[in-house]
């Protein structure tokens, strides 16, 4: 699984909203700091989880990183190519490269399109296939692979069930047979049982093609069953990243330790033998991120000095990083 | 199944009563919804027969005989020879009617070809790229609507008459005033749809299937032209339908002030103002015009509305 | 079980149907259960299995039409709410019976204060003065761990976070002392760790005044670490009723084997790939004659395709609807 390059290099990613006021003429009063200087790589053929709450803009990274929104700041190297500055024709090719599976089934298809159209756009889009019926063929294909009979071609979004139009999702993905594939919170809306066969074809599905993934959520224990590694991220910054297991086992950072033990355990007797960490206060607003170490206002271990240094971001133990002034290397 | 086998075994298959299946696609469930309106029925049906009368009058009753005049014959009330009366040259005001029907629908329909196209691009640009671009096309758009369509209407229908020159369509001769009406209506409507296509496309473009088509790499312009507008045909159509109506009455405005299509050409508005002086002496001279005009007017909003409903998404009936 | 304690409520064979114009929505088809005071009552099943419709139907917000309550009782201390006339029903809800629901958005008004919503809920049903409900209102807020509550009577809805605007909705429903708390789905909207506060808010408000809940939820998790006792539904039945312990520990429905062998941990290792339920939920339209979970069930039978299984005891305090005993079944898939 780990070749000498990492497929996906992301170095200090940042993106900035602007906050407008006035009426007449607007001017920027501040910036939504939604992603503050993110920086992590994943390996060909890997998942990297990237998770965290409401806000912590876990979303909005992941659609910078195919650059659906324009980075504020920072570097996005895929397949070995930068994409700072590229020109049309390599935007071209890296959407053909990489695609993206979304969270909401009944938002992400066209409603007026028929399942054809929506699965064969990329192939259309990239000019892959040029004749009709080489076209129909391989969304017959595509189909089939994620389950779907292909007697559904014609048929509309309206016509599916969730699970069903999220697997339609999945065949427009893989329609340009790409590398990279960003799953933004693909099971969340789904039922339960629903979720299980979502995310065994995506398993099957990266077995098969060597497929990458970057799967963001808010379900952690998900996260753990399909991830490689993990990165936990807290109002736009990452706050540790390490393995699944080294995370979920030994979580450094006082946020994750939070997180995990604030995850419901289907098992009555684990949950009640289990040490919680309740934190206090909500999320803060990322217009105006805290002084110093952004979680210190609801951090059970803070103290003074986290209110002015901003934590380092270090390698604690091989592949697991934390940025935590309470910890040093 | 008998479907090409997947390569990946561990996929769920899906049988063929698992599978959702409505019999209804959107074309049919929107027919559905407009059925059960019964007064957008009644409008579409005598629609029909307007235009109907319209054109297939004409087969039975020929232009010269619409343009015949003969003064012995001025002012007759209905009879058996003329049903609905002479005017005040002698020409028989059913023939009119139908002729004159046939440009006042016809003014309709293309004032609302050039509104439609020219609302669509301007709400579209407007809504789909924002920034400055959005900005300046609004305040044009708001520069237009502020000016009183009636206002604007005469000034350029005074400027332009005669300078536009006959023009000969499907055998029959329009003079350069129609086309003069045509254009002015359609460029003095448009602001209304570039409005609520503006509105449509920002509340659309935000939608995830949008964001999925761009990281497909799909073009700005596939992306209006091919995802956005489809999504955004039910106020276009309901605006467009209702175009008509607003058209109509627009010509019978103008052509009522004198300002409009010609004489001897009819239009319904046209025979509105012959009949001005003769409101009590000849009432037929308006009576059928008017009704003409009304029933067209009536019809096509009953047909809006039921079109409205019917295209609306969030109706719960089926 | 206490034989001596009556329940406080007990419903008997509920069946709630919705008139549609394609047809007829068989939302719940015959349901059983009661809950004894100081009991909490977990109500687990996926989307479309009828526990929201059951508690709907119990308190008498279906909108009848479409709805129909074909069939049932619900006795409430001595009261049966089926048969309950509306201008009863004013006064025992939010009163006597209080419900929370998903999305605090849409069951607070929004251009009211809290403070205002607050109050007129208790001088309604207690009778107080302004001054009297002021200070209840304070009291509550206070109770559910709102910072400087005096300050946020003034407050509209919108000015609360999620995880705020839920505690509010816990404040209102607590306002009058009920005694039976209905939530329905409270925490599904919230972030993990606000789920986690509310999650336990709740139990700290259960101990202190012997709250009667019932917790209708999607989440296997979150019942686990706040029920007593579970009932799993499935296509507008109960498939599967159990103390919360051995319904875990001791599964004997097909569906609830299948759920709960779809669910990932966050506390293990991943040991194997998750046991996903093929195909989808039944169709409500169709009156349902035999098992509803047939057409997914690894340890189906022929007979689950033509008669539905009664629930029925398979083990103390734990009922099970279903004709095969899946421990000695030699079908199926284990772990």
């Amino acid at each position: 699984m780990n070749d000498a390059q990492p497929l996906i290099v992301v170095e200090g990613l940042k993106k900035y909203f602007p906050v407008t006021s006035g009426v007449v003429f607007q001017r920027k009063a501040g910036s939504v700091r939604a992603v503050d200087g993110i920086s992590f790589s994943i390996a060909r053929g890997e998942t990297l989880g990237l998770v965290g709450e409401s806000g912590c803009g876990k979303t909005t990274a992941g659609r910078t990183i195919l650059n659906l929104y324009t980075p504020t700041a920072g570097k996005i190297v895929i397949d070995g190519q930068d994409l700072t500055n590229a020109n049309k024709v390599d935007l071209k090719e890296f959407r053909r490269k990489t695609a993206m599976i979304f969270q909401d089934p009944y938002a992400s298809l066209n409603p007026r399109w028929t399942v054809n159209a929506i699965v064969s756009e990329p192939i259309r889009v990239h000019k892959l296939f040029t004749k009709e019926k080489e076209r129909i063929d391989k969304v017959n294909e595509l189909l089939n692979l994620v389950g779907l009979s292909s007697r559904l071609i014609n048929r509309f979004p309206h016509e599916f069930s969730g699970g069903q139009r999220q697997r339609i999702g999945v065949a427009r993905a893989l329609a340009s047979d790409p590398l990279f594939i960003v799953c933004d919170e693909p099971i969340s809306a789904l039922d339960v049982s629903i979720q299980a066969q979502v995310v065994n074809l995506l398993e099957d599905l990266q077995d098969k093609f060597g497929l990458t993934y970057l799967f963001i959520a808010h379900d952690l224990s998900m996260v753990r069953h399909i991830c490689d590694r993990v990165a936990v991220m807290y109002l736009g910054v990452i706050v540790e990243l390490g393995e699944r297991n080294e995370l979920y086992e030994n979580p450094l950072h006082p946020y994750t330790q939070a997180l995990l033990s604030a995850v419901p355990i289907p098992d009555p007797k684990r949950d009640r033998e289990r040490r919680r960490v309740i934190l206090s206060g909500d999320v803060p607003s990322p217009i105006n991120p805290p002084s110093g170490c952004r979680f210190h206002p609801r951090c059970p271990i803070g103290k003074e000095h986290c209110k002015m240094d901003i934590p380092e971001w270090f390698e604690a133990s091989p592949g697991h990083w934390v940025a935590c002034n309470e910890i040093k290397g | 199944m008998g479907d090409a086998v997947s390569a990946t075994t561990n996929i769920p298959r899906l049988s063929q009563d698992e599978i959702e299946s409505p019999p209804l696609s959107l074309g049919q469930l929107t027919w559905r919804r407009f059925r059960r309106h019964k007064m957008a029925i009644f409008g579409a049906v005598v629609l029909i027969l307007l235009v109907l009368y319209s054109f297939i009058g004409s087969f039975f009753l020929s232009e010269k005989y619409a343009n015949y005049t003969d003064t012995n014959l001025r002012l007759q009330a209905p009879s058996s020879t003329h049903p609905f009366g002479t005017d005040s040259v002698g020409r028989d005001v059913l023939a009119r009617t139908i002729y004159g029907g046939q440009i006042s629908l016809l003014i309709g329909l293309t004032a609302v070809t050039i509104e439609t196209i020219a609302g669509v691009l301007v709400g579209a640009a407007a809504g789909y790229y924002g920034g400055w671009i959005d900005a300046v096309l609004m305040r044009i758009t708001e520069a237009v609507l502020n000016i009183p369509e009636l206002f604007l209407l005469i000034v350029m229908a005074k400027e332009f008459a005669g300078k536009i020159p006959t023009i000969t369509l499907l055998g029959r001769e329009f003079s350069g005033s129609v086309v003069v009406i045509v254009v002015i209506i359609g460029l003095t409507s448009w602001m209304y749809l570039a409005r609520i296509v503006r509105a449509e496309f920002l509340s659309l473009k935000e939608n995830d299937f949008i964001l999925a088509a761009r990281a497909t790499g799909t073009s700005n312009n596939g992306i209006i032209f091919r995802h956005i507008l489809p999504n955004s045909m039910a106020p276009i159509i309901v605006t467009a339908t209702l175009g008509v109506a607003n058209a109509i009455l627009a010509e019978a405005y103008i052509s009522f002030l004198g300002l409009g299509v010609q004489p001897p050409t009819a239009t319904w508005g046209n025979m509105l103002d012959g009949a001005n002086s003769y409101l009590e002496s000849a009432p037929w001279l308006w009576f059928f015009p008017g009704m003409l005009i009304l029933l067209t007017v009536l019809s096509i909003n009953f047909l809006g509305d039921g079109l409205r409903d019917a295209l609306d998404p969030h109706s719960r009936a089926v | 079980m206490d034989n001596h304690s009556t329940p406080l409520l007990q419903v008997e064979d509920l069946r709630t149907r919705f008139h549609i114009p394609e047809g007829t929505v068989f939302a719940v088809n015959g349901i059983s259960f009661s809950i004894k005071e100081g009991e909490t009552l977990g109500v687990v099943g996926e989307s479309g299995c009828g526990k929201s419709v059951t508690m709907l139907s119990i308190l008498g917000l279906i909108p009848i039409p479409p709805g129909e309550i074909v069939s049932g009782k619900a006795i409430f201390r001595d009261r049966d709410l089926i048969k309950l006339p509306e201008s009863e029903f004013e006064h025992l809800r939010g009163n006597e019976v209080a419900m929370i629901f998903q999305d605090p958005m849409t069951s607070l008004n929004p251009v009211l204060t809290i403070g205002r919503q607050i109050t007129e809920t208790v001088r309604t049903h207690l009778g107080m003065n302004q001054e009297a409900a002021e200070k209840t209102a304070i009291e509550l807020l206070e109770r559910v761990g709102i910072p400087e509550a005096a300050s946020r009577l003034g407050n509209y809805p919108h000015q609360f976070s999620g995880g705020m605007r839920q505690r509010v909705m816990i404040a209102m429903a607590l306002s009058c002392n009920p005694s039976l708390l209905i939530a329905d789905e409270p925490t599904t909207a919230l972030d993990v760790t606000i789920q986690a506060q509310i999650v336990e808010l709740v139990l700290h408000l259960r101990e202190q005044l012997h709250m009667t809940i019932i917790w209708i939820t999607h989440d296997l998790g979150v019942v686990a670490g706040l029920a007593d006792r579970v009932i799993v539904m499935y296509a507008g039945y109960i498939v599967e009723e159990a103390l919360v312990d051995d319904l875990y520990e001791n599964p004997c429905h097909p569906y609830t084997v299948a759920l709960l062998g779809a669910l990932p941990r966050v506390d293990r290792r991943r040991d194997h790939r998750l046991n996903s339920i093929p195909g989808a939920p039944p169709n409500l339209l169709v009156e349902p004659h035999s098992c509803p979970f047939a057409a997914r069930c690894t340890y189906v039978i022929d007979k689950c395709r033509v008669e539905n299984p009664p629930l029925l005891s398979v083990a103390p305090d734990h009922k099970s609807a279903c004709w095969v005993d899946i421990k000695s079944s030699t079908t199926g898939i284990t772990r």
